[in-house]
C-alpha cells in the first residue's frame, strides 16, 4: 500500500488527514474503468452494477460484458468483490438476505433479474463452481447425477451412467474414483472435491459456466487438466473464471477484468492487460508489487 | 527467555486445568449414574413381587348337578352357570370342619373373586372338563398372596396381623398339602385394571399409552417438521412471522395442565369428542410437544451449512427440491432428537390427561383410539392412591413398565437417528 501512496503525493497528504488510507488512495487514482468493457459478441452484458451487503458497498458501478464462446478472467486482490460479482450472474445472491443488487444484467437479451425470469431455469443455464468445494453429502455418482435427474435430462439408467462417467472424465476425476463411485463425495480430498464440483456443474451442460477459483486446491497436473477442459468447453460455452493466478488467467482467458475495492479498474484483451496495462493499479497488481 | 520456555511454563498449568475439569466431569457423571442405579434397584426390588402370582390348587367337581350343565350346553348357558358355588363347595370339601356362616365366608375369601371367571374361561376353552372332577390352580386372594410373599409377617401377634389365626391355619394346611403355588404373573401383563389387586393388570394402561403416543407422534411430527421448514426456509421476514416465532417459544413454557383445560373446553365440550379417549389425549399432548419439536427442528435446519443449499440451488434445484433433497436429510437427526425429547415428555405427562378424563377407572383393554383408556403414569397415580397393600407392588411394577416403554421408544428413535446419520 505504501508504494501505492508514494505514487500520489496528494493522496498521501489527504490520507494523513482522514486516516482512511485505502479509500483515499483509490479515489485519487480511479476515475472510470479503463479499457473496453463492451465486446462485439456478448453473452452476458452488465451495466452500472451496485451490490450492497447491508452497509458494505461491495460492488460499485461496474459495467462489463462477457463474450460468447470466450473465457473472461476476473482478477484482483482478495476481498475486492470478484465472487460477489460472479454470484450476481446466476442470482446466487438472492438467498443472502442482506445482499441488495442493482443494475442491468442481460443474458442473450433477457433481463436476468426480471420478474418473469425463473431462477431455477437461469441456474440451469448459468452453472456455477463455488469457491469452496461443496459436494453433496451423497455418493460421488449421485453428486454428478443429481442435476441430470432433477432436470430430467436422461432417458434411462445407461444414459445417466454414460453422462456421469463423461462428466467425471472431463473433470479429470474418473480414473481416481471409478472403483468407488458409491463412496461419499465428502470423503474425497479437497482437490478431488473441487473436480467433483466441476463435474457436477458441467454435467447439465449450462450455456455459461461461472468458476470461482476452480483450481485453488489443485496440483499442477490437475490444474493443467482443468485448463484443458476450460479450453475445450469454451468452444461451445461461455466461461467466466475467477483466479488468483496471473499465469492461469494469461493461459486460459481471452479477456481479463481487474477488480479493486469493488470497482472494475481495467478490462481488455488478456494479451494487452498482461503486456501493456493502462492503469497503474493494474500494473502494480500483475507485476506482483501488491495485492 | 524465549517463547518455547514461556509456553512450557504455561503448559503445566493448562494441563492441570484440563485434568481438574476431567475429574469434575467424571465425578458428576458418576454421581448421576449412582442415583439412577439406586432408583432403578429400589423400583425393581419393590416391583418384582408383582410379577409373581400365588395360586391355590383345588379339586373342583364340575358335575352336572352342581352346574346344571352337560357336554352339549351352549356357551351362553355355560356363562350363566354358577361357578362360584362349585369353588365354594370345593373349599368346603377341603375343610369339612367349617360349618359356621361367618367362618364359611372367611374360608371362601381364600381364593380371589376372579377365580370363578378363570374357571369359566377354562371350561369354555375345553368343554370336556364338564361332568368331571379335576384340579385347578385358582388365583389366591391378595391377603393370601401377601402372606405367602412375606409381606404380612406370620410371627406378629394376631391382633396386629391382617390375616387372623383361623385363616392362617387354613393357608398353612394348604401349604403342607403342597397346594399353594407361586407362578409367573401373566395376568399382570395381559389384563386391565381391577379393584382387586391380585387381578389388576397393566395392559389397559400400556395399550392406552401406546395408542396415545402413536397418535401424538402421527399428529405432532409432520406438523412440527412442516412448520419448522416453513418458518426457516419459506416464511417472509415480517412482523407476523416474528410474532409467530415468539409465541411458539412461549408455548413451550406453558404449564401442561393448561393444555388439558384447553382439551376439555374445546375438543370435548365444543367439538364433542369422546371423553377419556386416547385420540383426545393425543391431540392435547400434540399441542404440548409441538413447540418442543418445532424449536429443535428449526435449530437443526439452521445448522445445515449454507454451502449445501448453494450447491443445490447452483445446479438448478428448486427451493422445494433443495429443502427436501438436501436440507431435510441433513437436519433429520436433529429433528429426531427433538422428537425423542418431546415424546418422552408426552409419555410421562399426567396433568393434561386428568383434565380430559383419562383418569377414570377402566377395566376393559382399549381396542382402538376412541375407546376409553388410561395411560401408564396415570395408572401409577391411581394405584399409588389405592388403600389395598397389594397395589403397592403393582405401583412399582407399573413404574417399571413405564420405564421399559420409555427405553424401548428411545432406543427405536436412536436407532432411526443412527441410520440417517450413518449415511455419510
Ligand atoms: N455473505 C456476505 N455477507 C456480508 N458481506 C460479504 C458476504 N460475502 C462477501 N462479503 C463482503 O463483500 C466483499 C467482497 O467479497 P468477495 O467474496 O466478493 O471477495 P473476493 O474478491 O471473492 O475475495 P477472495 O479472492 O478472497 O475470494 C468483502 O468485503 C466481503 O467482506
Ligand atoms: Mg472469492
Amino acid at each position: 500500500m505504501n508504494e501505492l501512496m508514494m505514487a500520489s503525493p496528494m493522496a498521501r497528504a489527504k490520507s494523513e488527514l482522514t486516516g482512511n488510507q485505502v479509500n483515499v488512495s483509490l479515489a485519487a487514482t480511479f476515475e472510470h474503468t479503463v479499457g473496453t468493457p463492451c465486446c462485439d459478441n456478448p453473452k452476458i452484458q452488465t451495466k452500472n452494477v451496485d451490490v450492497f451487503y447491508a452497509e458494505n458497498h461491495a460492488i460499485q458501478d461496474v459495467s462489463l460484458d462477457m463474450g460468447a464462446n470466450e473465457v473472461t478472467a476476473l482478477i484482483g486482490p482478495s476481498g475486492c468483490g470478484k465472487s460477489t460479482y460472479l454470484r450476481c450472474l446466476n442470482r446466487m445472491n438472492d438467498s443472502i438476505d442482506i445482499c441488495k443488487v442493482s443494475g442491468d444484467f442481460i443474458l442473450d437479451g433477457e433481463d436476468i433479474y426480471a420478474k418473469s425470469q425463473d431462477p431455477v431455469l437461469l441456474r440451469a443455464r448459468v452453472g456455477m463452481v463455488f469457491q469452496k468445494p461443496n459436494p453433496f453429502p451423497k455418493s460421488i455418482y449421485d453428486n454428478v447425477a443429481y442435476g441430470l435427474r432433477i432436470h430430467g435430462l436422461t432417458q434411462n439408467k445407461a444414459e445417466l451412467d454414460d453422462m456421469v462417467e463423461d462428466s467425471l472424465r472431463k473433470a479429470g476425476l474418473f480414473e481416481e474414483v471409478k472403483d468407488r463411485l458409491n463412496a461419499a463425495g465428502t470423503s474425497l480430498s479437497g482437490g478431488q472435491q473441487q473436480r467433483l464440483c466441476i463435474a457436477r456443474t458441467i454435467a447439465i451442460q449450462p450455456e455459461v459456466i461461472l468458476m470461482d477459483e476452480p483450481a485453488s486446491a489443485l496440483d499442477p497436473i490437475a490444474t493443467a487438466k482443468t485448463e484443458e477442459l476450460i479450453a475445450e468447453l469454451k468452444e461451445n460455452f461461455t466461461i467466466v473464471i475467477v483466479t488468483h493466478s496471473m499465469q492461469q488467467a494469461a493461459r486460459v482467458s481471452q479477456r481479463t477484468a481487474y477488480f479493486h475495492m469493488g470497482r472494475l479498474i481495467e478490462v481488455g484483451e488478456t494479451d494487452q492487460i498482461f503486456t501493456n496495462p493502462q492503469h497503474e493499479l493494474t500494473e502494480k497488481y500483475i507485476t506482483g508489487r501488491f495485492g | 527467555m524465549n517463547n518455547s520456555t514461556l509456553i512450557k511454563q504455561g503448559l503445566k498449568r493448562r494441563y492441570r486445568k484440563e485434568q481438574a475439569f476431567r475429574v469434575l466431569g467424571l465425578t458428576s457423571v458418576c454421581i448421576a449414574l449412582l442415583f439412577l442405579v439406586i432408583l432403578l434397584l429400589d423400583i425393581s426390588s419393590k416391583a418384582l413381587p408383582a410379577f409373581i402370582q400365588t395360586q391355590i390348587e383345588l379339586t373342583v367337581d364340575l358335575s352336572s348337578e352342581q352346574l346344571g350343565l352337560n357336554k352339549d350346553s351352549s356357551n351362553d348357558e355355560i356363562r350363566q352357570a354358577d361357578f362360584r358355588a362349585v369353588i365354594r363347595a370345593a373349599l368346603l370339601k377341603r375343610f369339612p370342619a367349617v360349618t359356621n356362616r361367618q367362618d364359611k365366608r372367611s374360608l371362601y375369601s381364600l381364593v380371589s373373586t376372579g377365580a370363578e371367571y378363570q374357571l369359566l374361561d377354562l371350561v369354555l376353552a375345553d368343554k370336556s372338563l364338564l361332568n368331571q372332577t379335576s384340579t385347578f390352580m385358582l388365583v389366591a386372594d391378595d391377603d393370601v398372596d401377601a402372606l405367602i410373599k412375606g409381606a404380612i409377617d406370620r410371627r406378629l401377634p394376631e391382633s396386629d396381623r391382617r390375616v387372623k389365626n383361623q385363616k392362617l391355619n387354613w393357608i398353612e394346611a394348604l401349604e403342607s398339602d403342597g397346594a399353594v403355588h407361586s407362578t409367573f404373573n401373566w395376568q399382570f401383563l395381559t389384563s386391565g385394571d381391577s379393584r382387586e389387586p391380585e387381578l389388576a393388570g397393566i395392559k389397559g394402561a400400556l395399550m392406552g399409552s401406546f395408542y396415545t403416543l402413536f397418535m401424538t407422534l402421527l399428529m405432532s411430527f409432520p406438523v412440527a417438521v412442516a412448520s419448522a421448514i416453513y418458518l426457516e426456509e419459506f416464511a417472509p421476514k415480517n412482523r407476523l412471522i416474528d410474532l409467530i416465532e415468539i409465541n411458539i417459544n412461549n408455548l413451550a413454557a406453558v404449564p401442561s395442565i393448561v393444555y388439558g383445560l384447553l382439551g376439555l373446553a374445546v375438543f370435548i365440550n365444543l367439538f364433542g369428542m369422546p371423553r377419556s379417549a386416547p385420540v383426545v389425549g393425543a391431540v392435547v399432548l400434540s399441542l404440548m410437544t409441538l413447540p418442543t419439536i418445532i424449536i429443535a427442528s428449526r435449530s437443526a435446519i439452521k445448522a445445515v451449512p449454507p454451502s449445501l443449499r448453494e450447491a443445490a440451488l447452483g445446479v438448478g434445484a428448486s427451493k422445494m427440491q433443495t429443502v427436501f433433497h438436501h436440507v431435510l436429510p441433513a437436519a433429520l437427526p436433529g429433528m429426531l432428537t427433538g422428537t425423542i425429547i418431546g415424546m418422552a415428555q408426552a409419555l410421562g405427562e399426567t396433568a393434561p390427561l386428568l383434565m380430559i378424563g383419562m383418569v377414570a377407572f377402566i377395566v376393559d383393554i382399549p381396542q382402538s383410539i376412541i375407546d376409553p383408556a388410561t395411560v401408564l403414569p396415570i395408572q401409577v397415580y391411581l394405584w399409588a392412591d389405592s388403600p389395598e397393600r397389594g397395589f403397592l407392588e403393582k405401583t412399582s411394577a407399573a413404574i417399571l413398565v413405564l420405564l421399559v416403554f420409555l427405553i424401548v421408544m428411545n432406543a427405536l428413535a436412536i436407532y432411526l437417528r443412527k441410520k440417517f446419520e450413518k449415511k455419510w
